[in-house]
């Protein structure tokens, strides 16, 4: 018995900085920590989220709408961590770092 | 945005000398002094700036491929380089590989936009094997120049 499930939702780039190479590493990391199958995306193009190349190609500025997917047995919990990675902005709302 | 639009011919390195990186970082920054593209008394702060940034965790992505860069003050627009390394360098890389290319990024503070669409070209662009094979290979700045012309005209990948 497996108990996968297959999730999806809209997140936003709040970040000035948009979805650079740290935050890309941050998410790749993140994304990791979970045996689901992630992929994010805009429009037509969904890339995995556990490569920061594939991330890079999506150059997502700030207010760039992106939507996830994530399936698997920890589906639920990799999106709940993604959402909450991007809701604060990858730890980085101040536009003076880096 | 293409290659050609931020990335200077004149300053392309296609036999790095640097074992380490930070010898690469000055190696590339050099470049772009040479070529006129960065100020004589800036280069000092330039490569400490680039330095800084890799103690954050390393632009090594993956694939023998490292993004290096800054935000400087000093620069009007979106400058950078490229360089290779015929025996790769230990570069930190997320993936723990040896890096051979290297695409140095410094771009004025105020437009991340512009820096987000050039890592967004060289991703896309790498993601390509031939393209990313062929400039491991690449024995001279003119090879390299060539190849970067031929990933604008959309010759390995589409988009």
């Amino acid at each position: 018995m497996t108990n996968d499930s297959s999730l999806s939702t809209i997140v936003v780039v709040r970040n000035p900085q948009g979805l650079h190479a740290r935050p890309a590493d941050m998410l790749v990391r993140l994304a990791n920590q979970f045996d689901s199958t992630i992929k994010i995306g805009k429009g037509s193009e969904h890339v995995d989220c556990k490569s920061i190349l594939s991330l890079l190609t999506l150059g997502a500025a700030a207010g760039t709408e992106l939507s996830i997917s994530a399936f698997g047995s920890d589906a639920d919990a990799a999106i709940q961590a993604i959402v909450e990675l991007f809701e604060a902005g990858f730890h980085e709302m101040n536009d003076d770092e880096e | 945005m293409k290659f050609a639009d931020f990335i200077n011919t004149k300053a392309i390195r296609a036999d790095l000398k640097a074992v380490t990186k930070e010898e690469v970082i000055q190696e590339l920054v050099e470049s772009l002094l040479e070529s006129g593209q960065i100020e004589a008394d800036q280069k000092d702060d330039i490569i400490a700036a680039i330095m800084k940034r890799e103690e954050l965790g390393s632009t090594g992505i993956g694939r023998g491929v490292a993004v290096p860069h800054t935000k400087h003050p000093s620069v009007q627009k979106l400058v950078g380089t490229v360089g290779v390394s015929s025996e790769g360098v230990d570069f930190d890389s997320l993936d723990g590989e040896r890096v051979q290319l290297f695409f140095l990024l410094i771009s004025p503070p105020e437009r991340p936009g512009d820096h987000l669409r050039a890592l967004e070209n060289i991703s896309r662009q790498l993601r390509d094997e031939n393209f990313c094979r062929f400039l491991k290979q690449s024995k001279t700045p003119a090879d390299i120049s060539q190849l970067l012309q031929e990933a604008d005209d959309n010759q390995f990948v589409s988009g």
